[in-house]
């Protein structure tokens, strides 16, 4: 099971890369009591039997572990969402890619804390392959809101190769210093 | 605090670059891939991500390869982490929390020495090719 609202995100993207995405588009919008992420691919996409076995627990389509019969990701998911009265959506068209929306009540006694939003989003952008990644996050308080949005390629391109240990820990820093500012929002609010 | 700018970041990266020529760093091109599956992500494999990078971070290293990958099929020892450094044979450690993390930099990297309490020798014959040997 998942500790951190941030270990479904990390959950959920490295499904979109699995499934050959070559752009993946991850929305995080907080709200009062509310987080609600997105996850967008124009990977391999679902069929809809497909898209309904995803959500038992009990299937997995037997590609990577021949012998194994179970797949947790979606499932983990669902269940969270449901026990803590959050949303869940999945739609996908074959060929074309799938998108994910979920959110969490935060003010749920049974919510998970949202974890390390900025170690988890250096390992969304540091994840091998040429797959690009671009994430928009959103604050909205009683004192106004505040955004930013950063994308793999521009990464790419102030730090050069994202799998090295300097580079990464930039990366963080830098979306460290982002998060920090709509904590301080979120604080005056 | 105002958000660091894309300009700041890469400053920031030219300043680190400059320090890191001025360094001896022969010897330390390792590999560090850590399984990033629902497995992996279940049992604090991204808390082990950061320990790496702050560890390496603390070190001064700035050029050991830090990438994710899905399972590896080990799900019952998650975390599980395949360091491949030169001169050392490939390892795959498993059960790895922020403290073993600590360990497998100042061991393993640094030092070239194994952390044995923590090997796992191989990926399961499950997603091996034909079950492997």
């Amino acid at each position: 099971m998942h500790g951190t609202l941030c270990d479904f995100l990390s959950d959920i993207v490295q499904n979109s890369i699995e499934a050959d995405a070559k752009r993946i588009v991850v929305t995080i919008a907080e709200r009062k009591d509310t987080m609600a992420f997105s996850v967008q691919d124009d990977g391999k996409g679902m069929t809809g039997e497909v898209l309904r076995k995803a959500q038992d627990p009990f299937y997995t389509d037997g590609v990577k572990h021949k012998r194994r019969k179970v797949g947790l990701g979606i499932p983990f998911l669902i269940q969270t969402v449901e026990s803590v009265g959050g949303s869940f959506s999945l739609s996908s068209t074959p060929g074309c890619g799938t998108r994910l929306e979920f959110s969490f009540n935060l003010g749920h006694i049974d919510c998970p804390p949202l974890g390390n939003l900025p170690a988890t989003l250096m390992g969304v952008f540091g994840y091998p392959g040429d797959q690009e990644v671009v994430v928009q996050r959103t604050l909205e308080t009683s004192a106004g809101g505040d955004s930013y949005q950063v994308s793999k390629t521009e990464m790419l391109e102030v730090l050069g190769d994202l799998s090295q240990s300097g580079s990464l820990n930039l990366l963080r820093e830098y979306l460290q210093s982002q998060e920090t500012a709509l904590d301080e929002l979120r604080n005056h609010a | 605090m105002a958000k660091m700018t894309l300009e700041e970041l890469r400053k920031l990266r030219d300043t680190k670059k400059v320090e890191i020529q001025k360094r001896d760093i022969s010897g330390k091109d390792s590999q560090i891939i850590i399984g990033m599956g629902t497995c992996g992500i279940a049992a604090g494999a991204k808390v082990v991500l950061d320990a790496f990078l702050k560890e390496l971070d603390t070190h001064h290293i700035e050029n050991v390869s830090v990438t994710q990958t899905g399972c590896m099929g080990l799900c019952y020892v998650e975390p599980t982490v395949e360091v491949l450094s030169p001169g050392m044979p490939p390892v795959i450690y498993g059960k790895v929390d922020a403290n073993v993390a600590r360990l497998i930099i100042e061991e393993h990297i640094m030092h070239s020495r194994m952390v044995s309490e923590h090997v796992f020798d191989r990926p399961s014959t499950d997603i091996i090719k034909d079950g492997g040997k």
